[in-house]
Parts: structure tokens; sequence; C-alpha cells
């Protein structure tokens, strides 16, 4: 009423008038999606604060196998990524589409579907990922069912967003929409296709591709999923909200135009920089690397074209806590894309990789530009849903120090314990020998440093808990605007612009767009299932003769270690660098991960590698080892595995297991299922005669003999290879 | 190392698929104008929100 009145005003006068009309813009979704937010926020930092507290101090699970490190890890990664940004995302796009649009959502049911939907998977995650059902692919954990819920309602999200689009009243389509649709329609592609798995069972799959194929695919969704989840939606919101905030239009329009497309065309084809010195082919690591240099432009495009829209502002910016945390999260955004490029240099990776560094650098992201960026269209938004002002500026200025001070306790230790790391591990002695061989050195050495990380979390968390209090206290002194009520001119309705009834064209427009895609989404999914099982079983002739699959035995110890999230600390892949292969071992061939389903290179070295792991040590120490890693290896940071030695190895879905796998091209001869019982059993009393010379009373039947079957595999098929394996069409080049 | 034929594709696609976005965003005018866009976000509010918000 009162809104219409003062909206008709502002009507900018049409020069060819046109048919004014009154409709309404939804607040709810925008206010259920922020207190998502505000809520999973916290949960997902939390849980990253105690993951931070189990790494030096590995007794903080209490021993319950729910919150072991690796089981938490990607709880918490879901959690800040999916949960806080998701909701973040749908938050800022919610309010800012609309009104850009100058129209209302295009379907209410759509808009909840998309909220209940989303959190639903959200509270799935937070379930399945503490009792260890994951595909171990970083980002893409969940299992196949939760994937498919994702990708029906990432569906729903991109048609409620598509349609307001289409039945908008402002014909120019602003920067900010560009960048909500190629994250729509970006991530429905990479999570479709990432998330190919054939199912064993309600809870288990394996990922269609293996070994080398696996790792490209999974790290073109990775470094995507950066792209197109944490980057191009954010820049949207950066170019609706910091105008907004500071009142003043973007520095240049046109450099956002650039900014968007340029960026959106070379993010795609970054990937493989995840990969560096891997058995990844050469020509696609210079690819990658040469496409991430070329990142920089855009990036830094983007950046100044917000923090020069400030220019004449900067004391807007001592005064107000949401032009603060904008420019800092601006800056963080910039920092990271650059770091980006110079860490996706070969060089400079081959340092870095497999270190803390890659923790710091995906921290200033995470924590600088989307947490800050988060907060800032929070501190904005909600006093405006709730027609009042912000209960406490003061209180939201100390969250912007405390934050950004919790930031800083958190990157900056990482930086140098990751580049401690890096170092330590390269270090040669002047008679050639590591300095550093035991592993165990260089983890003690960057304990100091996880212990101030820990610091920064959870100042950033207390800051989050200030913000939550602050918003709710506006929440509560102000009303809240459910629906307002808005009048505006459809472009549609204008003379001049169209001959035609409005109704003609709307539908004309609007129904050959919705159909294309819906084709284009069929045609692509229909098409996939046909070819992609063909290419990836043709590919599985194995390259080394004797690379062989698991047996069944070390089959479902590798499940459990998949289970246990062990690769969110060990890789499985030796770069050819004589640091490496000194201490660990022959350097990881293509050949070697033909049966690897999914891959299990890992991205951190928070442990050792255990590619060659494989007869290092005797079962006995294994057995010891994950029952306190302490007692065999004095200052470890490995949390205990006590429930392995009380589960019983489930091997009723063996037979599913191993079928499964053949599907998709592992060759276990014919009829293998029948006898796999017998011969796991077999194998399993062979450990247990091994853990006997080691003074050790085994039961066969528990988990722990799985593992320790399956990490003795690891590695040695190669040695058994008759002469030095001819591999070298596929092995990288070997660098100093 | 087949699947890149299946990566390239679908990359390429993607990027056809924002090509095609971008011809059509520049022969329907879109981009004619580069100064109006970047001021009409910030008048899409009643104006009493905006005194308050001011002060």
């Amino acid at each position: 009423m009162m809104n219409a009145a003062a909206a008709s005003q502002q009507q900018p006068p049409r020069p060819e008038g046109g048919t004014v009309e009154t409709f309404k813009y939804d607040n709810r979704i925008v206010r259920a999606f922020a207190i998502a937010t505000v809520i999973w926020g916290i949960v997902g930092m939390t849980a990253g604060l105690l993951a931070a507290v189990e790494l030096f101090f590995p007794a903080a699970n209490l021993n319950f196998q729910f919150i072991t490190f690796g089981r938490l890890r990607p709880v918490h990664t879901n959690a800040v990524i999916f949960a806080f940004v998701g909701n973040g995302m749908f938050t800022g796009i919610y309010y800012s589409l609309q009104r850009l649009c100058k129209a209302r959502m295009f379907s209410d049911k759509l808009s909840w579907l998309n909220f209940w939907g989303w959190n639903a998977i959200i509270v799935a995650a937070a379930v399945t990922l503490p009792l260890g059902l994951t595909t171990s692919k970083e980002y893409a954990e969940l299992e196949w069912p939760i994937k498919i819920a994702i990708a029906l309602i990432w569906v729903a999200f991109t048609v409620n967003l598509l349609g307001t689009i289409v039945k908008r009243r402002e014909k120019h389509i602003y920067v900010a929409i560009w960048f909500y649709i190629a994250t729509a329609l970006t991530v429905a592609i990479l999570h479709i296709v990432n998330g190919l798995e054939v199912p064993v069972s309600l809870w288990k799959g394996y990922s269609i591709y293996a070994g080398v194929q696996d790792a490209l695919v999974q790290w073109w969704y990775g470094h995507n999923a950066v792209a197109f989840f944490l980057t191009t939606p954010y820049l949207g919101l950066m170019y609706y909200y910091l105008p907004k905030a500071a009142n003043r239009p973007i520095f240049s329009y046109r450099l956002s135009i650039i900014h968007f497309w340029a960026l959106i065309f070379i993010y795609i084809w970054a990937g493989p920089h995840h990969l560096l010195y891997t058995a990844l082919p050469d020509w696609a690591q210079s690819l990658g690397m040469v496409f991430s240099i070329m990142l920089i432009a855009p990036s830094w495009g983007g950046m100044l074209n917000g923090l020069l829209t400030l220019r004449g502002a900067w004391d807007k910016v001592r005064q107000d806590p949401v032009l603060k945390f904008m420019v800092a999260a601006v800056t963080a955004y910039g920092m990271a894309t650059l770091e980006g490029p110079a860490l996706a240099i070969k060089t400079v990776n081959s340092l870095s990789h497999y270190t803390d560094w890659t923790i710091a650098h995906v921290h200033t992201g995470a924590l600088g530009w989307n947490g800050l960026l988060t907060f800032s269209v929070l501190y904005w938004l909600i006093p405006r849903l709730y027609s009042t002002k912000l209960w406490s500026v003061r209180l939201a200025n100390y969250h912007f120090w405390i934050a950004l001070l919790g930031m800083m306790f958190y990157v900056i230790p990482m930086y140098v314990s990751g580049i401690t790391e890096g170092m330590m591990w390269k270090q040669f002695t002047r008679d050639g020998f590591l300095q550093y061989p035991n592993f165990l050195e260089t983890v003690q050495q960057i304990l100091p440093f996880y212990r101030l990380r820990a610091i920064g979390g959870t100042l950033y968390i207390f800051g989050v808990w200030l913000m939550a209090y602050n918003l709710w206290k506006t929440a509560r002194a102000g009303v809240f605007v459910p629906e307002e009520e808005v009048r505006a001119v459809s472009y549609r309705s204008q003379a001049g612009a169209h001959s035609e009834p409005a109704f003609t064209h709307r539908w004309l427009e609007s129904k050959p767009i919705l159909l294309t895609g819906l084709a284009l989404v069929a045609v692509l999914i229909g098409g996939m299932i046909e070819i992609i099982p063909m290419i990836v079983v043709k590919e599985n002739v194995p390259t080394i003769s004797s690379v062989k699959p698991y047996s069944a035995l070390e089959l479902l110890g590798r499940d459990i270690y998949i289970r246990e999230g062990c690769v969110g600390c060990h890789s499985q892949m030796i770069r050819p660098f004589r640091s490496e292969t000194e201490r660990y071992g022959e350097y990881s061939k293509a050949g070697e991960f033909v049966y690897d389903h999914p891959f299990l290179w890992g991205s951190k070295r928070t442990g050792p590698d255990l590619h060659r792991v494989g007869g290092k040590y005797p079962d006995a120490w294994h057995y010891n080892h994950l029952d306190d890693p302490r007692a065999t290896s004095p200052g470890s940071i490995m949390p205990r595995y006590p429930w392995l030695f009380t589960q019983q190895l489930d091997t009723t879905s063996l037979t599913a297991r191993i079928g499964a796998l053949r599907r998709i091209g592992v060759p276990y001869p014919p009829g293998y299922e029948s006898k796999a019982l017998d011969e796991l059993n077999k194998q399993a009393g062979k450990v247990v005669i091994n853990l006997k010379v080691g003074q050790i009373k085994a039961a066969p039947d528990r988990e722990i003999i799985a593992v320790i079957a399956y990490l003795q595999r690891l590695g040695t098929d190669i040695k058994l290879a008759p002469k030095p394996v001819a591999e070298s069409a596929t092995a990288p080049r070997a660098a100093n | 190392m087949i699947v890149i034929f299946l990566l390239i594709p679908l990359s390429i696609m993607t990027a056809a698929i924002f090509l095609a976005g971008f011809i059509w965003a520049v022969r329907s005018g879109q981009y004619e104008d580069t100064c109006t866009p970047s001021l009409r976000p910030l008048m899409d509010e009643n104006t009493k929100k905006d005194e308050k918000a001011k002060e």
C-alpha cells in the first residue's frame, strides 16, 4: 500500500506509456534461505573447527567413529560449500532476481521445492557422511540417491530462474543475472557427468570412471565447482549488492560484461591444474596451467570493478559495516584469484601441492570471499526484509574485525605450515639423502600452526554468532514484509517495443526456450548413458599386464578405506620427483589405477603417501598402527580406529560389488562371485597367520583384516612385472 | 585418457551454449546501452525505505 504508492512515484517516465502491472515480490522465500544460511554456516564451521582440533589433538573424536577426521572433513566441506554458501547464494539470488527482473519468482511451488529439497539434501548429507556413506570424490562425496536428488532440485531451481527471466518486465538482463544463469547451467552439467555411478546397493555405488579418467573428471568437476558454485553466483551477488550498499552504480558496466564472458569461457578449461605432475598426460597439465594463468585477467577485472565502484565513497566504508565486509570480500577474491593461477604454475605446484598451502588458499576464498560477502548481504538484507535498521552497527563492526582477525589467524599459519612442509619434504642432505626421512618430523614441525589455525577458526565462528544475534535482534525490532507490493510496466506492453499482442509474444518467447533447454538436458543425459560406459569399459584394457583387479578381501578393505575417508589425509600418487621416489618408492603410473573405482589419489598429505605402502611393513605393524598410531609412530596425529577391530566384515554385498565392478569393465572372471567368499576367507586366514608371527591373536572376520589386506596390496602389482615397466607413452616426464 | 573425448566436447558444448547466449545478447541489443543498466538496480526501492536506510 505504502510501498505501492511510493513505487509508482519511483517509476521512471515511460516514453510510450504501457500498462502498469501490480504484483508482489516474495520475501518469505528469501527469509527462509537467509535463516538456513546462518544456521548451516554455524554448523559447517563448527564441524570444521572440530576437524581442525582433531589434527593436533587426535583424541578429540573420543574414539567415536562418526566424527573421526576422515568422516568429519567431508561433513565440513559439504556443509560450508553446499549448505552455507548454497543457501547464501539462493538468498541473494531470490531477492535480487525478482527486483532485477521486476517480476515475482516464476513459481512459488518451485521456490519452496528448491528450499525444502535443498535443505533436506543437506540433512541427508549430515546423516550419511558421518556414517561413512561416501564416494570419497571431493565435494561430490554424497552417494547416488542423494546425487539424483541434487540434480532434480537443481533443475527445479534452474527452471524457476529461467522462468523468472522469461517473464521479466525489464528488457535488459542485468549482468548479475548472467552470472546466475551460468551458475545454474554449468553446475547441472558438472554434477551429472562427475556423479555417474553404478549402484551396488542403496547407499553404495562405484564411479563408472577408473583411475586417471576418474581423476580427470573429478577435477574437471572439482575445479568448476569452485568456479561455478563459489565464484560466479557470488560475483552476481557482488554486482547487485555492492552497488546497492554503496548506493552508486558499478564502476564500469562494460567491464562487468567483459568480466562475465571472459571468465566463463576460460574457467571450464582450468581443471587439470589440480593434477600437475601426476599420471595425467603432460599436454593436459599444460593446458590447465595456461588457462589458469589467463584467468587472472577477468578475475582482477572483476575485483577492480568492485573496488572502484567505491571511489569517492570510501568515507562510507569507514561507517558502514556492510561495505567493510564487501571491500574485504572483494579483496579476498582478488588475492585468491591471483594466488590460484600462481599455484597452477607447475614449479610452484611441485612445492605447494599436498601441503597446507592449498588449505590456506581455499580458506582465503571461503572465509574471505564467500564468508564475508555472505555476511555483508545478510547485514544489508535482513533490515530491509523487516523494514527496519540494523539492530547494532557497532556489533556488526566488531564482527567485521573479529572475522578478519580470525581469517588472518587461519590463513597465515597455514601458509607457513604449507611452505614448511613442502620444503622439509624436499630437503636433501649434502650426501644426497633425505634430510627428514621420517614423515613424523615434518608433522611435529607444523603442529603449532595447527593450534593457531584452530584459534583463527574459533574467532571466525564467534563472529558468526555475533551476527546471528544481531540479525535476530534486528528481526525482533522490525516488522516482516512477506509480500512487497510493487508496480511496474512490462517492456512487452510498451508501444513501439513489439507490435504483437503481449500474450502471444510471451508464449512464443517462453516455450521454445524452455523446450529447447529441457530437450538439451534430455539428449545430454540419454547420450551420456549410452556413450560413457562404452568408452570407459574399452579404456580399461590394462596397460601394465601385471596389474590385476583387487581380490575380494582387498576390495572390501578398499571400500572401508573409502568409508573412513583415509583419502582426506593420505595421497596415493607419487609424483616423479627424486624427493618423492626416495621417500615413497617408484613414482605412480597411469596404468596402475585402471581398476580403481573411484580413484584415491587424494589432494593432501597430512600423513604420508600410501601408494607404495604395500609390503613396506609387516601385517602386525598395520594392526598395531590402526589400533593406536602413537604406539608404532610416536607423535603421530592419526586417529585411532578401534571399531575396525570389533566390527565384523560385511560380506553380504560382496557379489553385488563384484558384479557392479565387472559391469564397468573390471575383468573379474565369470563365476568369480561364487568362489569369492572362499577366496576371501583364505586370504583372511593368511593375514591372521601373519599377525600370529607378530604375536597378535586376531579374528579373521573383522574389518581390520580387510584393511590390512588392501594396504599390503597397494602399489605392489608393478613389482611383479617381469622387467621394468615400459610405459613411456603415458608416463609423465620425470622432473628433478 | 579417452575420457578426454567426453570432457572436451562437453566443455565445448557448454562454451557453445554460452556463446549462443552471448550472440543473442549482442543481437537483441542487451549491450547497446552500457550506462543506464548500472543505474537501474539503484532505483527499484521505494523512497521511504531509502531515506530510512540513509539515516
